[in-house]
């Protein structure tokens, strides 16, 4: 007790109000998992198909709208579209990937960029022309809804849980990739994969499906999302670009690197918005030109 | 090391050493003449943007085309140098040729800036940065005391013109906006058939050959990430002077989309693909402005289309056809 009003003193101190700072700190860490899920689909997707998915943004909010939908036109609620749209998305990723990805492996990779963009276009033109740009709600689950007093400032349920659900997807996707069989072959076809194919690994599968995989985890982050944000075509547009940044910051060379970097810019984010709002906006741009100086291949990357 | 100062020009700037080719001649001059009599066929207004969008494609292309470089963020040059032209123009009460020229530099010095920090990176990260910094411009423009925020800035005097010739009709802002733009086109032309664009061509086809002959390739992509910026900077403080505007939608990340997507309609790399790429781009906004967001969709599908069946681009196409460099 007497602890706490030690830090209370020094927060007046600094003019803020701790409930003020630490519930900026709260949304820069949500903000911090959707850019880490985010950011370590792009890394995923890049690490084996070369190719950086613009179209990422358009699949997150597509995560978002199939959970609305299925709640909608079929009454299927949270819990089950948590799993259900990501594999959806997922799934709309893979005929994506067969269809028109595939065809540009032997060409250079800003064409990759190009059609993803173009397919980023489509999808959200396309949920802009069907539901508008209002934004639609979506409930809270009953499980989540309401919160706890902590004492020193109020946690709203469904918040903890963005965290907890996203760091566990977080760290479950590391654990595949670094310390299982699958994850082994993922990451030698990462550096050879007409060698790994020699060895009679299906190397074109194991692209479709990673392919699958870092869609799904935008879709994954669409959902736990929606509760949070209205349901808005725009809504991964703006954020794919931050993303973007967050990336540039962090290098994709290394799938932890990805999750840290996330996280800690989410929570720099919200800082700023704590001490200087008119800075938030910027500050992760601000960050990459100054990562950009000190260390262009990234904190994490390796020289290119 | 050889001294990059002194560029011994390659055999291969035949080009430019004899002058332009008869070919391109007679369609740069046959352009014009159509372009002369454009404004008393259509709406000065459209043919004017047109004009406007073709440099501003034709800048991205010297970048994209002919550097290897691709920007996703060209439209932080195009609207900020609307913004201080339109600023210089409404605030300052410059004359449109002295608010044009403070946009272009504005432009320039943005490029300068964002250009040696992004050429730090290479190829896909190149643009994801240049996306980046530009989202950071739009925050800006969004922010900054004289954009206007949501408005822009509105109702830009057209003024007069050296303060004698006014531009407040049509026909008048017409010839001047075609005198930018035709002359813009034409240095482009001549940047890409210097010695300096043939060692440009030489570091997009082979990075570690052009270091090893002793050229200093980062000044090089830095010098044609300026001069790229600075074209596109007069496209579009030129635009705010014709639309009498300059808005958030000129520094919008789709606005950087829409360019890579003239410049990949027209054809990349090639001399006149970004204008009839422009010239395609805005006829089809123009007609299907009542669609709403389906222009967003079939752009998307465009550019689905193009990179997957279509990657020549349409002048592209043409001069393998005629077997001619167009």
């Amino acid at each position: 007790m007497k602890r706490r009003r030690g830090t209370f003193r020094m927060f007046e101190l600094l003019g803020i109000p701790p409930q003020v700072l630490l519930g900026q700190l709260l949304l820069g860490l949500i903000n911090g998992s959707f850019y880490a899920v985010l950011s370590l689909g792009l890394a995923v997707i890049f690490g084996l198909l070369n190719i950086i998915n613009f179209a990422h943004g358009a699949l997150y909010m597509m995560g978002a709208f199939v959970a609305w939908m299925l709640l909608h036109y079929l009454g299927i609620g949270y819990w089950p579209a948590l799993i259900l749209a990501p594999l959806i998305t997922g799934a709309f990723g893979i005929l994506l990937e067969r269809t028109m990805l595939s065809r540009l492996y032997h060409l250079d990779h800003l064409y990759g960029l190009l059609l993803t963009f173009g397919l980023a276009l489509i999808i959200q033109g396309l949920f802009r022309n069907y539901y508008g740009i209002s934004g639609l709600p979506y409930q809270i689950p009953d499980l989540l809804s309401g919160g706890n007093n902590l004492g020193f400032m109020f946690l709203p349920n469904y918040r903890a849980w963005v965290v907890v659900a996203s760091a566990i997807v977080c760290l479950a996707t590391w654990f595949i990739i670094e310390k299982t069989r699958l994850g082994a072959y993922l990451r030698a076809a990462t550096e050879n994969p007409v060698l790994v194919g020699a060895f009679g690994i299906n190397v074109p599968l194991l692209i479709m499906l990673t392919y699958g995989f870092g869609v799904a985890l935008a879709g994954f982050a669409g959902v736990l999302a929606a509760p949070i944000y209205s349901v808005n075509p725009n809504m991964g547009a703006d954020m794919i670009i931050v993303v973007f940044a967050v990336v540039v910051i962090g290098g994709m060379g290394s799938i932890m690197g990805a999750i840290l970097t996330g996280y800690v810019l989410g929570l720099v984010e919200g800082l700023t918005r704590v001490f200087y709002p008119e800075g938030s906006a910027v500050v992760i741009f601000v960050i990459m030109a100054i990562v950009l100086l000190i260390k262009p291949e990234g904190l994490f990357g390796k020289a290119a | 090391m050889q001294q990059t100062d002194t560029v011994t020009p390659p055999v291969e700037t035949i080009a430019s050493a004899t002058g332009m080719p008869m070919l391109h001649k007679i369609i740069f001059l046959g352009l014009l003449a159509f372009l002369m009599v454009l404004p008393f066929m259509v709406y000065p207004i459209f043919a004017m943007k047109v004009m406007c969008f073709a440099l501003f494609a034709a800048a991205f292309n010297l970048l994209l085309g002919f550097g290897g470089l691709l920007s996703f963020g060209h439209a932080a040059y195009f609207g900020s140098a609307s913004y201080v032209a339109a600023h210089a123009a409404k605030v300052w009460g410059l004359t449109p040729e002295l608010a044009v020229l403070s946009g272009t530099a504005a432009a320039a010095f943005l490029g300068l800036v964002i250009g040696s920090l992004s050429i730090r990176r290479q190829g896909i990260y190149f643009a994801m940065v240049t996306l980046a910094f530009a989202q950071m411009i739009y925050f800006l423009s969004l922010q900054l005391p004289f954009t206007g925020g949501e408005d822009g800035i509105q109702s830009v005097p057209r003024g007069e013109l050296f303060g004698i010739f006014s531009l407040e009709n049509n026909i008048p802002l017409y010839f001047f906006v075609l005198t930018v733009t035709f002359g813009g086109i034409l240095m482009l032309y001549r940047i890409v058939n210097s010695p300096f664009g043939q060692v440009l061509k030489a570091i997009r086809e082979n990075e570690p050959r052009a270091i090893s002959l002793g050229y200093n390739v980062n000044r090089y992509k830095l010098m044609v990430f300026v001069l790229s910026a600075t074209f596109a900077g007069l496209a579009g403080a030129t635009k705010s002077q014709v639309f009498q505007l300059a808005s958030l939608t000129d520094v919008h990340w789709s606005m950087s989309g829409e360019v890579v997507l003239m410049t990949l309609l027209g054809g990349m790399g090639t001399i006149f693909g970004p204008l009839a790429g422009a010239a395609m781009i805005v006829t089809m906004q123009n007609y299907l402005a009542t669609f709403g967001a389906w222009v967003t969709v079939i752009q998307g599908v465009i550019f689905v289309i193009g990179v997957l069946l279509f990657r020549e681009g349409v002048i592209g196409v043409l001069a393998r056809w005629f077997k001619r460099p167009l």
